[in-house]
């Protein structure tokens, strides 16, 4: 079966969406995301985003579940790549992607996440 | 106005609202739409498909692409024999949802085209309209 690969880098798990997914594809999706946060005791997850041409209200609310589900599970997530046009038409559709982090790119998405983990630690 | 192209999919399946998305883009594409009004109409798209997939029992779409100089645009029908939407102000209300979405579909593709109908008979069915011009 068809599925988007998570990798794990340290604490965290990087996603990188890179097909334009049908509906079950995201569902299995959040299922996965949260098994491997519980298996690989994550502390942040990372959803790169810069391959979708197109973001409808059902992606974005998978986006804000994994979110959700992440921080019951005390993971951190963060998206990154949101591609312009996308952010545009976001607005207009009227999603905000309540309660979920953005940043521009995988490096920024990437430093949030430890700056978050360092400040814990401390 | 004159009909520079015109084709039918099927929605039935998950895999059909995909293919409405990328042979919207195609058109959208051909017609010289920017990558911005690409998206939005794409966007417009996906949101529909799935309410005919989902609400309709499915149905299909027609892809239209219009010439009226100097403008030009993509029309797309959308057309289900389900069990209709009885009150279409309510349906359009952002966050009303009979399903378990976020209640963005009708009114969030309604925002992102540039024309909108629906025409809808409890027990017959729902068409939905919409273009946008460039």
């Amino acid at each position: 079966m068809e599925k988007i690969p998570i990798l794990k880098m340290g604490r965290f798990l990087l996603v990188t969406v890179q097909v334009d997914m049908h509906d079950q594809l995201a569902m299995q999706l959040q299922e996965d995301l949260t098994e491997r946060i519980v298996a690989a005791r994550a502390r942040g997850v990372l959803i790169d985003i810069s391959s979708l041409e197109v973001v409808d209200s059902f992606i974005g609310r998978m986006i804000s579940n994994i979110a959700a589900m992440a921080r019951v599970l005390d993971a951190e997530t963060v998206v990154v790549g949101i591609q312009p046009a996308v952010a545009i038409t976001l607005v207009e559709l009227g999603l905000s992607l309540e309660g979920v982090r953005t940043a521009l790119n995988v490096d920024r998405g990437m430093a949030l996440l430890q700056e978050r983990l360092a400040d814990e630690q401390r | 106005m004159t009909v520079v192209n015109r084709s039918v999919l099927p929605i039935r399946s998950q895999e059909d609202i995909v293919r409405v998305r990328q042979a919207t883009r195609e058109s959208a594409v051909a017609q010289g739409f920017s990558l911005v009004d690409q998206t939005k109409l794409v966007t417009a798209a996906s949101e529909l498909a799935r309410n005919t997939l989902d609400y309709g029992g499915g149905g299909e779409v027609e892809i239209t692409r219009l010439s009226e100089p100097p403008r030009r645009g993509v029309r797309l029908v959308f057309s289900d024999k389900g069990p209709g939407i009885a009150d279409i102000a309510l349906a359009l209300t952002d966050g009303f949802t009979s399903g378990g979405g976020l209640g963005l579909g009708l009114s969030g593709a309604k925002r992102l085209s540039n024309d909108f109908s629906i025409e809808s008979k409890p027990g017959e069915g729902t068409q939905v309209t919409i273009a946008r011009w460039r």
